[in-house]
C-alpha cells in the first residue's frame, strides 16, 4: 500500500534517524517529498511511503511510540475554491501537477492527492486563496 | 458589406446574429471570411486579466464646515489627493504601509461590493475651506461618483516571461522558476479584444463596451499605445503593442469582473474584466476575427536579463497546450489572464446583444497608426 504523510517530530526527536528505521526494519520504501528540519525545533517531513499494509501498520505504530504525529498529506493544502478566478498563475509553479487547468474548460483541477505541499502556489496565487493547513 | 446601422437595427429587430471570437476561430476551420461575413454580424471579444495601470476617481461629498483635502487615506492607503477640495483618485497599485497585500485595488473592489471604507482626510485650513482634518466611513451610497478610469488597459499581446538565472524572481509576470522552470504569458489568446482587430478600424476612441460588468466607454488610446511595432503574416503585432484607456461608473460595476490581487514581493495589482463586440463590416474584418490561438505569436523574453532580451518566439496555442519547447527544453507554461472568467464575459456581452440592452458604437476618432514608445533619458 502506498500513503503519503506529514511527520511531525517533537523538538527532541529531531536528531533520531527514523527513515533509517523505517527502511531497515519494516522494510519500507521511502520517498522524501518536502523537509523542514532544524535541530532543536520541531519538524516535518513530507513523505511518501510504500510497503505491504501489515509492515505499514508496525511502522506507523514505531513512530507513533517516538511521539511522532502522522498526519495524511492530503490536509494540508487548501485552496478556497469559490473565490478563484481560474487565472493558472499557480499552475505555473505546480510540478507535482496537482494544480493544472483542463485544456477545454480552463478551468483549474486541483488535485490533493498529487500535492507534495511544496507551498510554492502559497505565493503565486494572486489572489492568495492558499493556505497551509498543519494542524 | 454591412454597415453599422445595418448591424444594429438587426440586434433591435432581434434578427443579429452575435458570436464570440472562439466560435469564430472554430468556424474559420470550415468556412471562408466571406461565408463567415454572410452567417454572423457580431463578435464578441473578451479578456479578465491583472492591469495595473488602473484606478478610480471618487467624490466624498463636502462637510460642514468644508475641507481641502490635501492629504487622504482610506483604509490607511494613502490616495491621490492633488485635486480640487473632495475629489481623490485611488490608483489601483497604491499600497497600505502597513500591509504590502493591501492596496488601492482592494479598496476600488471593497466599494464596488458595498462594503464600508474608512476615509481620513488632513488639510492646511484656508479662508473658504476651514477644516483641517476629517474622519468618516463610506460606501458607494455615501459618494457622489465612483467612475473608474484607467489609463492602460487590454494590452493587445504581451511578451511571455522565462528566467534563466539561477534564482527565482517574483514579478508582475507571477512567479518565474530558475533555470527556465517555467514560462507566464497574459493574454486570453484568440478572444482577446484588440488581437481580433489587429488594425483598430471598429475599435477606437467613443467605443461602448463591457467593463467590469458594466458599460463602459474607451476613453482614448491608452498609455504606452503602439501601433507601429512588427507584426506577423497575419497582421497581429508579436509583442506589446496598442493599449486602451477605458472608463466607467464603478457604482454599476460587479466584483466578479473587478479582482484586487497580489504578486508576491511585486505588490498590489486588479483584474480587470473588459468585453468587446465587434461588427462584421466586411470579409477583412470576417478574416480578422477568424484569427486562431495558431496564428498569434508572442517574443519570449527573458526576465532575468535587463531590458528582458528575446529569446524565442512562440504561439499561443503553444502557450496554451502547457508546454513550450525553447533550447531544446520542455518548459511548463501558465497564463496569468483567465480564458475561463473571459469566457463568461464573451457571452455576458453576447446575452446583453441579444436582449437589445446593448447597441454597437462608431468609433468617434480611430487611433493613431504611426505611435511609437519613448524611453526616458536619464539625466542622473
Amino acid at each position: 500500500m502506498k500513503k503519503r504523510l506529514v511527520l511531525t517530530f517533537p523538538a527532541n526527536r529531531v536528531e533520531d534517524p527514523i527513515v533509517y528505521h523505517l527502511i531497515k526494519d519494516f522494510d519500507v520504501l521511502v520517498n522524501i517529498l518536502n523537509a523542514d528540519i532544524t535541530p532543536g525545533r520541531e519538524g516535518k517531513l513530507l513523505v511518501e511511503l510504500k510497503a505491504p499494509s501489515d509492515n505499514m501498520a508496525k511502522a506507523e505504530e514505531f513512530m507513533l511510540h517516538r511521539n511522532i504525529k502522522l498526519s495524511p498529506a492530503i490536509k494540508n493544502i487548501l485552496l478556497r475554491e469559490n473565490e478563484c478566478v481560474h487565472c493558472g498563475s499557480c499552475s505555473a509553479v505546480c510540478f507535482a501537477d496537482a494544480l493544472r487547468m483542463d485544456i477545454k474548460t480552463r478551468k483549474l483541477i486541483f488535485s490533493p492527492d498529487k500535492c507534495i505541499a511544496c507551498e510554492l502556489c502559497l505565493k503565486a496565487c494572486p489572489l492568495n486563496l492558499f493556505s497551509l493547513n498543519l494542524a | 458589406m454591412k454597415s453599422l446601422e445595418e448591424i444594429n437595427q438587426k440586434i433591435l429587430s432581434g434578427d443579429a446574429v452575435v458570436m464570440t471570437a472562439e466560435e469564430v476561430s472554430r468556424m474559420s476551420l470550415e468556412y471562408t471570411p466571406s461565408e463567415i461575413l454572410k452567417k454572423v454580424d457580431i463578435v464578441t471579444t473578451a479578456t479578465f486579466a491583472p492591469m495595473c495601470s488602473s484606478g478610480m476617481f471618487i467624490n466624498f461629498g463636502h462637510t460642514d464646515p468644508p475641507i481641502r483635502m490635501e492629504r487622504i487615506t482610506l483604509n490607511n492607503v494613502p490616495v491621490h489627493a492633488g485635486l480640487a477640495a473632495v475629489d481623490a483618485y485611488i490608483g489601483a497599485t497604491e499600497n497600505s504601509p502597513f500591509n504590502e497585500r493591501y492596496g488601492g485595488a482592494n479598496i476600488i473592489e471593497e466599494l464596488i461590493s458595498g462594503k464600508e471604507v474608512k476615509l481620513k482626510a488632513w488639510a492646511k485650513g484656508t479662508d473658504c475651506y476651514p477644516e483641517t482634518e476629517v474622519e468618516a466611513v463610506i460606501t458607494k451610497n455615501t459618494v457622489n461618483e465612483m467612475i473608474l478610469f484607467n489609463p492602460r488597459n487590454a494590452y493587445q499581446n504581451y511578451p511571455c516571461a522565462v528566467n534563466s538565472s539561477g534564482k527565482i524572481l517574483y514579478t508582475y509576470m507571477g512567479s518565474l522558476l530558475p533555470d527556465l522552470g517555467n514560462a507566464t504569458f497574459s493574454t486570453s489568446g484568440e478572444l482577446s479584444p484588440l488581437l481580433n482587430d489587429p488594425y483598430l478600424r471598429t475599435i477606437g476612441i467613443g467605443t461602448r463596451i463591457f467593463l467590469c460588468g458594466t458599460q463602459g466607454y474607451i476613453s482614448w488610446y491608452g498609455t504606452q499605445c503602439r501601433t507601429s511595432g512588427e507584426r506577423n503574416e497575419f497582421g497581429v503585432p508579436v509583442a506589446n503593442s496598442a493599449t486602451l484607456a477605458v472608463i466607467g461608473n464603478a457604482r454599476e460595476m460587479n466584483s466578479n469582473y473587478i479582482k484586487a490581487a497580489y504578486f508576491e514581493k511585486y505588490g498590489v495589482t486588479i483584474f480587470i474584466g473588459i468585453g468587446i463586440p465587434i461588427p462584421l463590416l466586411d470579409k477583412d474584418m470576417a478574416a480578422a476575427v477568424s484569427v486562431r490561438n495558431d496564428q498569434i505569436h508572442t517574443k519570449v523574453c527573458d526576465y532575468s536579463i535587463p531590458g528582458h532580451p528575446e529569446i524565442g518566439r512562440v504561439n499561443y496555442a503553444q502557450l496554451f497546450s502547457g508546454y513550450i519547447n525553447l533550447k531544446n527544453r520542455k518548459i511548463r507554461t501558465a497564463s496569468l489572464s483567465s480564458v475561463y472568467t473571459s469566457r463568461l464575459i464573451a457571452d455576458e456581452l453576447r446575452s446583453w446583444i441579444k436582449n437589445k440592452k446593448f447597441l454597437l458604437t462608431q468609433p468617434l476618432e480611430l487611433f493613431p497608426q504611426d505611435k511609437n514608445l519613448n524611453s526616458l533619458q536619464r539625466s542622473l
